[in-house]
C-alpha cells in the first residue's frame, strides 16, 4: 500500500500545476480561440460566425497600423539592441578596469518596469520641458527633437526607450558568450598572425551565433507583447501612431466592445510568438537531450 | 561573468584604449540619464522645472514632491497619493512569490528526480506557457475570476501571477536540480526516505542559490507587470504600476512633473533596491531564463 502511495506521489504532485496550465493557459487559449469565432460584442455570445472576425480585422485600418508599428518597432528594436550588446560586450572584454562599474550601470533598466521607463522618457523627449528646452538653453537655438509629437516620427521614440531597457541586457549574454570562447583558438588564430579585428570579424562574432539566435528570440517575443511600455510613453499617440497589436486588442476588447475582434488579434499574437518560440524551444529540448 | 577580459585584447595603441573608453562612458550617461532626470528633477520645485533646465541639479532643493507622491498626490478620482498601492503590491507580490516558487521547486524535484511517463510533456506545457502573449487569456480570465469570487481582489491578481509564473519557476528548479547528484536520492531511497524527506533533508539545503534566483526573478516580474494589474484591479487591489500610470495621466490641469518622478522612483525602488544588492542573481536568473535546455 505504501509502496503504490509513493509510486503515484510524484504525480499528485506535479497534478496541480498541470490542471493550473492546462485548464489557464491552454484551456483559455481555446476559449480566446472560439470567442475569435463569434460575434461576442461587449459580453461573450455564442453565435458562431466562422473567420468573418478576422476578414473584418485585417480590413481594419487600426489594425494594419498596428501591425506595420510592430514590423518597424521590432526590427529596429531586435537589429539595434542585438548590434549595440554586441558592441559593448566586445568594448567591455578588453581587460576594462572599471568594468565592474559599467556593467551594472548598463544593466539596472532591465530591473525597471516598463511604466516607470515610460514616465522617464516620455519627459525626457517632450519638447516643452525635455531635451530639446534643455538645448535651447544651452545656446542651440535650433535644435529640434519633436519625434514624440510627431505622427510619422513617435514609433522611433518607443524604440529609443525600448532599446535603453533591454540593450544592457543583451550585452550580458554576449559577454557570457564571449567570456566562454575558447582561448586556444584564439591564440592559434594569434600565431598565425591575425589581428584583433579580424579575430572578430572572422572568428569570435561567427561563433556568436548561438547568442544572436537566443537574443533574437528574446527580444521578438517582447515586441510582440509590448504594451506598457506604449501605455506610458506615448498612450498610442498621436492619434494612433505608435498602436501595437498588444494595445489594439485592449481597446478593441475593453473599451471598444468588440470582444470577437479583439479575441481574433489575441489569437493572431499568439501565433506569431508560437512561430518563434515553438521552434527554439523544440530545437533547444532536443539538443539538451543529445547532450 | 566576473572572469577576467579574454587574452585578444583588441591590442594597441593608447588612441585604441582612448576610444574605447570614450564609447563605454557615453553609454554609461545614456543608461544613467533618465535616472539622473527623474531624481534631480523630483527634488525641484514645479516651476524650476517648468523654468526649463532638466538636466541641472536643484537650485531649491525641496522634499515636497516626494512628500506629495507618496501620501496626497490626486490618483485616479481620490487624492491618496501612492502609499496604499504600494501596499496592495506588496500584499500581492508576496504570497504570489512565495507560492510560486514552492510549487515551482515541487515540479522541479519531480521532473528531474521522479520522473515517469508523460512528465516531459507536462514540462513541455510549462515551458510553452512562458511565453504566451497575455493578451490571450485576459477575457477568459476576467470571467473566472469573476465566477470564483476573486474579480478586483488582491488574492484574485495573487492566483493569476501564481499560475503565470509557474512555467519559469518551474524551468529555473529543473535546471538546477538536475544538475543534483541523482545517486544520492537513490542511496536516501533504499535507505527507506519518504518523497517528502528527500526533498527536505537532501535537495532542500542545497537550493539557496536558486530559490534566490528564482525570488528575484518573480518578485520583479510581478511587482513590475501592469497588463493583469489594469485588467483586474479594483481600487483595493491596485499595484503601484497601474498606479503611477494613472497619477501620470490623471492629473486635471496642471502637470506636476516633479511629483510624477518622485513617483515613478518610489515604483521603481523596490526591485532598483533588489538589484543592487543582488544583481549577480538577478543577471543569472535573467540568463537561464534566455537560455534553456
Amino acid at each position: 500500500m505504501r509502496e503504490s502511495f509513493q509510486n503515484w506521489l510524484p504525480r499528485l504532485v506535479l497534478a496541480p500545476s498541470f490542471l493550473l496550465i492546462l485548464v489557464f493557459v491552454y484551456g483559455f487559449i481555446a476559449y480566446t480561440g472560439y470567442l475569435s469565432m463569434t460575434n461576442s460584442k461587449m459580453l461573450p455570445s455564442y453565435d458562431w460566425v466562422g473567420l468573418a472576425n478576422y476578414e473584418k480585422l485585417f480590413r481594419l485600418r487600426h489594425w494594419n497600423t498596428a501591425m506595420k508599428n510592430l514590423a518597424i518597432f521590432g526590427a529596429l528594436y531586435i537589429i539595434v539592441s542585438s548590434l549595440l550588446g554586441l558592441l559593448l560586450a566586445i568594448l567591455l572584454d578588453q581587460k576594462i578596469r572599471a568594468e565592474g562599474v559599467i556593467r551594472p550601470i548598463y544593466l539596472y533598466p532591465m530591473a525597471l518596469s516598463f511604466i516607470v521607463t515610460g514616465t522617464a522618457w516620455k519627459w525626457f523627449l517632450d519638447p516643452g520641458i525635455g531635451l530639446e528646452n534643455v538645448m535651447h538653453q544651452w545656446g542651440w537655438e535650433s535644435f529640434s527633437f519633436t519625434w514624440i509629437k510627431d505622427r510619422n516620427m513617435a514609433i522611433y521614440t518607443v524604440v529609443i526607450a525600448a532599446v535603453w531597457q533591454s540593450s544592457g541586457f543583451v550585452m550580458a549574454m554576449f559577454l557570457a558568450g564571449l567570456r566562454g570562447v575558447d582561448n586556444e583558438i584564439i591564440k592559434a588564430a594569434q600565431i598565425d598572425g591575425a589581428t584583433g579585428f579580424r579575430i572578430y570579424r572572422k572568428i569570435i562574432i561567427p561563433m556568436m551565433r548561438p547568442v544572436f539566435l537566443s537574443a533574437f528570440v528574446v527580444l521578438a517575443h517582447l515586441a510582440i507583447k509590448a504594451y506598457d511600455l506604449v501605455v506610458a510613453l506615448t498612450g498610442g499617440g498621436p492619434g494612433r501612431a505608435t498602436e501595437l497589436p498588444a494595445t489594439f486588442m485592449y481597446s478593441y476588447t475593453f473599451t471598444r466592445n468588440q470582444m470577437g475582434v479583439g479575441a481574433a488579434s489575441a489569437i493572431i499574437m499568439l501565433m506569431m510568438i508560437f512561430s518563434i518560440i515553438v521552434p527554439y524551444i523544440y530545437s533547444e529540448l532536443k539538443s539538451g537531450e543529445n547532450r | 561573468m566576473s572572469a577576467a577580459g579574454q587574452d585578444i585584447a583588441l591590442k594597441g595603441s593608447r588612441i585604441t584604449r582612448f576610444v574605447i573608453y570614450t564609447v563605454l562612458i557615453v553609454f554609461a550617461i545614456f543608461y544613467l540619464l533618465p535616472l539622473y532626470v527623474m531624481l534631480t528633477n523630483s527634488l525641484k520645485p514645479l516651476e524650476e522645472i517648468r523654468g526649463g533646465g532638466m538636466l541641472s541639479l536643484p537650485k531649491v532643493w525641496t522634499l515636497e514632491p516626494w512628500r506629495a507622491a507618496w501620501s496626497h498626490a490626486q490618483i485616479g478620482v481620490s487624492p491618496t497619493g501612492l502609499k496604499p498601492f504600494f501596499i496592495n503590491s506588496i500584499m500581492m507580490v508576496v504570497p504570489a512569490v512565495v507560492l510560486s516558487t514552492f510549487m515551482g521547486a515541487m515540479n522541479g524535484y519531480v521532473l528531474t528526480k521522479w520522473s515517469f511517463r508523460g512528465s516531459g510533456v507536462v514540462f513541455g506545457l510549462l515551458l510553452l506557457a512562458c511565453f504566451i502573449p497575455f493578451q490571450i487569456v485576459l477575457i477568459p480570465m476576467a470571467r473566472i475570476l469573476g465566477l470564483i469570487g476573486l474579480a478586483g481582489t488582491t488574492w484574485g491578481l495573487v492566483l493569476v501571477h501564481t499560475i503565470y509564473g509557474l512555467g519559469f519557476t518551474t524551468l529555473f528548479f529543473r535546471n538546477y536540480y538536475a544538475a543534483f547528484p541523482t545517486e544520492l536520492v537513490r542511496a536516501a531511497q533504499i535507505d527507506g526516505a519518504s518523497f517528502f524527506q528527500i526533498f527536505w533533508r537532501i535537495l532542500a539545503p542545497s537550493s539557496a542559490p536558486i530559490v534566490v534566483v528564482t525570488v528575484i526573478w518573480q518578485f520583479t516580474n510581478v511587482w513590475n507587470d501592469f497588463l493583469f494589474g489594469v485588467s483586474f484591479a479594483d481600487f483595493d487591489s491596485i499595484p503601484m504600476t497601474v498606479a503611477l500610470n494613472n497619477l501620470v495621466n490623471s492629473s486635471t490641469g496642471v502637470k506636476e512633473y516633479n511629483v510624477h518622478f518622485a513617483g515613478a522612483i518610489l515604483a521603481a525602488l523596490p526591485t532598483l533596491v533588489v538589484y543592487i544588492v543582488s544583481g549577480r542573481y538577478f543577471v543569472r536568473g535573467l540568463m537561464a531564463g534566455a537560455v534553456k535546455g
